[in-house]
């Protein structure tokens, strides 16, 4: 009985140390593990232009901006900040103003050069006619307008 | 507990649990189907894709319950060492490594038309794919040593040292931000997902749960008996030494 309480205080002990450890080694490197930055870390870390990152935020209404060429220009926000990106090249079928974006690029004078942009989408999930009602009954609490297909074309 | 850490005893109450783990593993899996192949609604953001989620959310939450399984069961084996305790952890490590894949084969293929990519090395992805590993390391340890007490101990020491990871990709898309999205099932202020959506996913979840038993339940039978045989095996040799080691033994004195 002894010798089992002993080892059981042991492989206790064990873990609540190892837990500790694990804890403080992701806090110290939280910054690489973050996979994006927001448009406020952007301003305050002011990278270089040589600093390849992960930009990450929602695309601003109205912002969306199609000059030809496959260019696409828009603006990646937080709400308390925001960058312009520019992008070439198709963007995923859930790109839309108002939706969860991630771009990977470098910062150019103030504007992003995105070499690859990805959608993130939010974890609500519900038919298409429970958000129409949700929209008309004005509780409406997600990022994207609902249907894509109606802003696809407003942005155009 | 201690009394079905007697094998006998354990085997009989799997003969009367193993039926009722099967046909409640088929009735779940057709139900479950139906809803979520045919009767569910599509997504308002994400339409038909949104069907990878029964089974990629299901297997993700049994890769965790089984990594859970698993460690709970190298703990009760280290410290109480029950002799059905390595067994149990021996025969949940492979089911578990197979639903932490199908759980990566799907996001991966879920990530493509919604995210536009199959891989990303955010936190959660990372994590999930450390978790694999560790269910390949534990069995590679597991079988790495001629005599398979050892191998059950340090394999169990591995697999409580690599529980650190399940609270970190629970947790994962909290602390970090990431490109997979946060929880949606089990959140402070109820589920995100739509009433219609949820049954054929919890329907899923008992499936996935019922075949982990019933699963287990078989794998389980199968190392008792290579218990057994091993047993036998080391009774004959020693048996067999021991014929031919008396005469000469008798012949010298």
């Amino acid at each position: 009985m002894k010798r089992k309480h002993r080892r059981l205080t042991f492989v206790g002990i064990a873990l609540l140390l190892l837990g500790a450890a694990a804890a403080l080694v992701l806090a110290a490197f939280e910054d690489n593990i973050v996979f994006f930055y927001s448009p406020t870390d952007l301003t305050e870390k002011k990278p270089g232009p040589s600093q390849r990152l992960r930009l990450g935020g929602l695309v601003e209404t109205g912002s969306v901006k199609k000059p030809g060429g496959g260019i696409i220009i828009f603006k990646i926000t937080d709400t308390a900040q925001s960058v312009e990106v520019q992008y070439k090249g198709i963007v995923p079928d859930l790109f839309r103003e108002g939706q969860g974006v991630v771009a990977e690029g470098r910062l150019m004078n103030g504007v992003f050069r995105a070499d690859e942009v990805l959608a993130k989408h939010d974890e609500n999930y519900m038919p298409p006619e429970v958000a129409e009602a949700l929209k008309k009954a004005g509780q409406w609490k997600g990022d994207g307008k609902g249907n894509g297909h109606t802003d696809k074309g407003k942005a155009k | 507990m201690h009394h079905f850490a007697n094998p006998t005893r354990f085997l009989r109450l799997a003969d009367r649990i193993q039926p009722w783990a099967a046909s409640l593993t088929m009735a779940f899996v057709l139900s479950g189907l139906y809803f979520a192949l045919l009767s569910s609604p599509a997504d308002y953001q994400q339409g038909e894709t949104v069907r990878i989620m029964y089974i990629h959310v299901p297997a993700a939450w049994m890769a965790l319950f089984c990594y859970t399984a698993l460690a709970v069961s190298c703990a009760a084996a280290l410290i109480w060492k029950h002799p059905l305790a390595s067994l149990a952890g021996r025969a949940t490590a492979p089911i578990g490594a197979c639903f932490t894949l199908l759980a990566l084969v799907t996001g991966s293929l879920w990530g493509k038309p919604m995210w536009g990519t199959w891989w990303v090395w955010d936190a959660r992805l990372t994590s999930v794919l450390i978790l694999f590993f560790l269910y390949l390391g534990y069995m590679a340890l597991n079988n790495a040593f001629d005599d398979p007490e050892r191998g059950h101990k340090a394999s169990a020491i591995l697999a409580l040292v690599g529980f650190i990871n399940v609270p970190i990709i629970k947790f994962s898309v909290d602390w970090w931000n990431t490109l997979h999205q946060p929880a949606s099932v089990i959140k402070m202020s109820g589920p995100a997902i739509h009433s219609s959506m949820l049954i054929p996913l919890f329907l899923m979840a008992l499936a996935f749960k019922a075949y982990f038993v019933w699963v287990l339940l078989i794998r389980m039978r199968g190392e008792i008996n290579a218990m057994k045989v091993r047993a036998l095996r080391m009774r004959q040799v020693h048996d067999a030494e021991q014929n031919r080691s008396t005469p000469v033994a008798s012949e010298a004195g």
